[in-house]
């Protein structure tokens, strides 16, 4: 088939695109939240999706994100599946302890009987001048709770292919959409809309031998920069996207630390009890035999997020990774 | 002259004018709460209806004190009693239809037995062997809910998206005086009320927050009078009146049924017993005050309304104590037993496919079950020089699902 001059899409478009095919091939999807209806949601993700499906099956709801999610729960009893916004990260927090004492275990509290399979959409991340509360990176306090998925697209064909599979997915799954990345756009094609992968496996974004860049959502592109960086200075590196994080897809990241022997963990959530600690541990734990230097993190910094225009110092960069990389012991092996 | 008049010209548009709602329900609850029973109205009541509430109130009462008695045998973990709230559980179990949803808290226990949950499964969560012993889905009663508050917005969804399918489906929803204060109480009334869900939330005022009494809980006249500010009907009723709670869950469950939107229901009770059997409820209030409870007791109540009707005689009496003393024995006689539990289990239902990472935990554990196995079997030999069945083996002797 030829392509005739495929307008490329936006990934808040692919998303849109997503929301509006499950709810086509699926009259129990229900998208709920603030100001996804009439507005669109204030990055337009819902955009149109009231006027085509009604008030009824895209609702905009009060203000209160423990209300959007605890009536999403007992929507998702009834057999719907709801899809929820937060809007922005810091705004979900209200929500916590629906999210973990409901969502994350009603199909453990119930033996099975009572499964939620909803999907809790969560904008996330800095890197686009938010005030504060508009750019944390809440993925540890998800990972950390047993029973969530918790996935994390970085390409415009895996927000739309991702989120069709969480909202697919008969468990409950935590979506985060790397806010920095709603205005991106690659080849994907909106007239041709591809699966992916089911949720849990990562991806090799870039083929490279001499080290392993594992990150996801809004520090692939970056990593990605990096990678043609290092070309200059000589080293040929891997870049593997988790588009996971629950799942982890273990093999796939300890198949290509195996290969290079080095690995550097990038992610802009703060690094002391982030998610680079415990994928560190796990690399450590299968490749340590491979492993020509110790696994390194580039974090965001462990503060509160800063003030936008402090931002892009706390925020990992082509140069503090690349700095990581000239850690690897390199010296050691020549 | 003030500034603005020196600066003279500024004159405001005022802005377009308020429009209060056209239709306002009748919002301000009873004054007083409620009663039928001791009043002339009890005389229009149903004689079955009386009765089924006097047998299920006798009942509830035997299963609170035979799950306080369990607890002492160490067969129970903790159990909250409802002593003295036996009249709102039972009613809120009563007044449902099949296809109705019940959301307990944790000390509903008596209403989802009365709504026929196998008293044995109500008390898994307490008794510490599985959280949700029963599948929710059979007798439409949700999981017994532990933190406060947060099973009323599921409530609200559930009612919301049985109204969405077409369904004549109402849900009840029970929280404590406590619950009041929570977030997650407001949340539920107000996405209630927004979207005119078919649910009634039932507030069991039994005085006390574990030890803090309701004059440190809110500062409103009543309960009832928070469902104002959401723009729903309020109600107060007496707690310990199992009609009058029957009567006024009714009308707001009829009220829900005809698309009308939801009701907030105050029943003013006691808690007789301490919040649970750990508590020592000597310490925040007087003996004086909970016996003069016990002059307003609801199976006295009822009892009395039966015998003045002429509907109950000694061996009425009579034969409901044994109903009740049956259900007790049983109910002794099988939490006597043992649970058998598989540890396996614990994997069983935390995904619906379980993720790599916990099927090697599966396996590590499985390991160590064969492990200890094997060396009790050992011991085993060497007790009894090598005859080798172990009855005790990890592996449950059936299935217990």
């Amino acid at each position: 088939m030829t392509t005739v001059a495929v307008k490329p899409a936006t990934m808040a478009q692919a998303l849109g695109r997503a929301l509006r095919d499950a709810m086509t091939d699926d009259p129990t999807v229900h998208v709920m939240g603030e100001d996804v209806g009439t507005l669109g949601g204030v990055f337009r993700v819902t955009d149109g999706l009231a006027k085509e499906f009604g008030e009824d099956r895209v609702t905009d709801t009060p203000l209160a994100e423990a209300g959007i999610l605890g009536t999403a729960v007992g929507m998702a009893m009834y057999g719907l599946r709801p899809v929820v916004e937060m809007q922005f990260d810091a705004f979900a927090y209200p929500a916590f302890e629906q999210l973990i004492s409901h969502v994350a275990k009603m199909r453990n509290r119930t033996r099975g009987a009572m499964p939620l399979p909803l999907t809790v959409r969560v904008p996330y991340g800095g890197g686009i001048g938010g005030v504060e509360h508009h750019s944390d990176s809440s993925e540890a306090y998800y990972m950390a709770t047993p029973g969530l998925h918790v996935v994390t697209p970085a390409t415009v064909a895996d927000a739309y292919g991702l989120l069709r599979e969480a909202i697919a997915s008969d468990d409950p799954v935590v979506f985060l959409e790397p806010k920095r990345l709603y205005w991106s756009k690659d080849s994907w094609n909106p007239d041709e809309p591809q699966a992916v992968e089911p949720i849990g496996r990562a991806v090799v974004r870039r083929r490279g031998r001499s080290a392993t860049l594992i990150t996801y959502g809004p520090s692939v592109p970056v990593c990605l920069e990096a990678a043609d960086a290092a070309r200059a200075e000589g080293w040929d590196l891997e870049v593997v996207d988790l588009r996971s994080l629950v799942p982890f897809d273990d093999e796939t990241v300890a198949a290509s630390v195996r290969r290079t022997g080095r690995a550097v963990v990038v992610h802009e959530s703060g690094g002391y009890g982030g998610p680079g600690g415990e994928i560190a541990a796990r690399v450590t734990e299968r490749c340590f035999h491979h492993l020509e230097a110790p696994v390194l993190r580039v974090a965001g910094f462990d503060i509160p997020y800063p003030p936008p225009m402090l931002e892009r110092h706390h925020l990992p960069g082509v140069d503090r990774i690349l700095d990581a990389v000239a850690r690897l012991q390199w010296e050691a092996q020549s | 002259m003030t500034v603005m008049e020196q600066r003279g010209a500024y004159r405001p548009t005022p802005p377009p004018a308020w429009q209060p709602r056209t239709d306002p329900a009748p919002l301000l609850p009873d004054a007083l709460p409620h009663r039928v029973l001791g009043t002339r109205a009890a005389d229009r009541v149903d004689p079955d209806l009386l009765r089924r509430l006097y047998a299920e109130l006798v009942r509830g009462r035997r299963y609170n004190t035979q799950a306080t008695a369990l607890t002492k045998q160490g067969r129970l973990a903790v159990y909250p009693s409802s002593n003295g709230q036996e009249a709102c559980e039972v009613a809120a179990a009563l007044v449902l239809e099949e296809r109705d949803w019940l959301f307990p808290s944790y000390r509903d226990t008596l209403a989802a037995v009365a709504r026929g949950l196998d008293p044995v499964q109500a008390l898994t969560l307490l008794r510490g062997d599985r959280h949700t012993g029963y599948d929710p889905y059979e007798h439409r009663v949700a999981p017994l809910c532990t933190p406060l508050a947060t099973q009323l917005p599921h409530a609200v969804g559930l009612a919301h998206a049985a109204r969405l399918k077409g369904d004549d489906v109402v849900a009840l929803a029970l929280v404590g005086d406590g619950g009041t204060s929570e977030g997650d109480f407001h949340e539920a009334l107000n996405f209630a009320a927004v979207w005119q869900a078919p649910v009634v939330f039932l507030v069991q005022n039994n005085g006390f927050a574990i030890s803090v009494p309701l004059a440190k809980q809110t500062a409103a006249p009543s309960l009832a009078h928070k469902a104002v500010g959401y723009g729903m009907p309020g109600r107060l009723v007496d707690g310990n009146d199992a009609v009058a709670v029957h009567e006024v869950l009714g009308e707001a469950i009829a009220h829900a049924r005809a698309g009308l939107g939801p009701t907030l229901v105050e029943a003013v009770t006691y808690r007789m017993e301490a919040h649970t059997n750990a508590d020592d409820d000597k310490r925040y209030r007087e003996d004086t005050e909970v016996e003069a409870w016990r002059a307003h007791d609801p199976i006295a109540l009822m009892e009395h309304a039966l015998t003045e009707r002429g509907l109950l005689d000694e061996d009425g009496v009579r034969a409901v104590r044994e109903d009740a003393e049956a259900m007790a024995a049983d109910l002794r006689e099988r939490m006597n037993q043992d649970p058998v539990l598989d540890p396996m289990d614990l994997f069983a239902h935390v995904y619906a496919r379980p993720t790599a990472n916990l099927l090697e935990q599966e396996a590590q554990l499985r390991a160590e079950l064969d492990a200890e196995a094997r060396h009790h079997d050992d011991e085993h030999d060497d007790e009894y020089g090598g005859e080798a069945t172990d009855a005790r083996s990890h592996e449950p002797e059936g299935n217990t699902r």
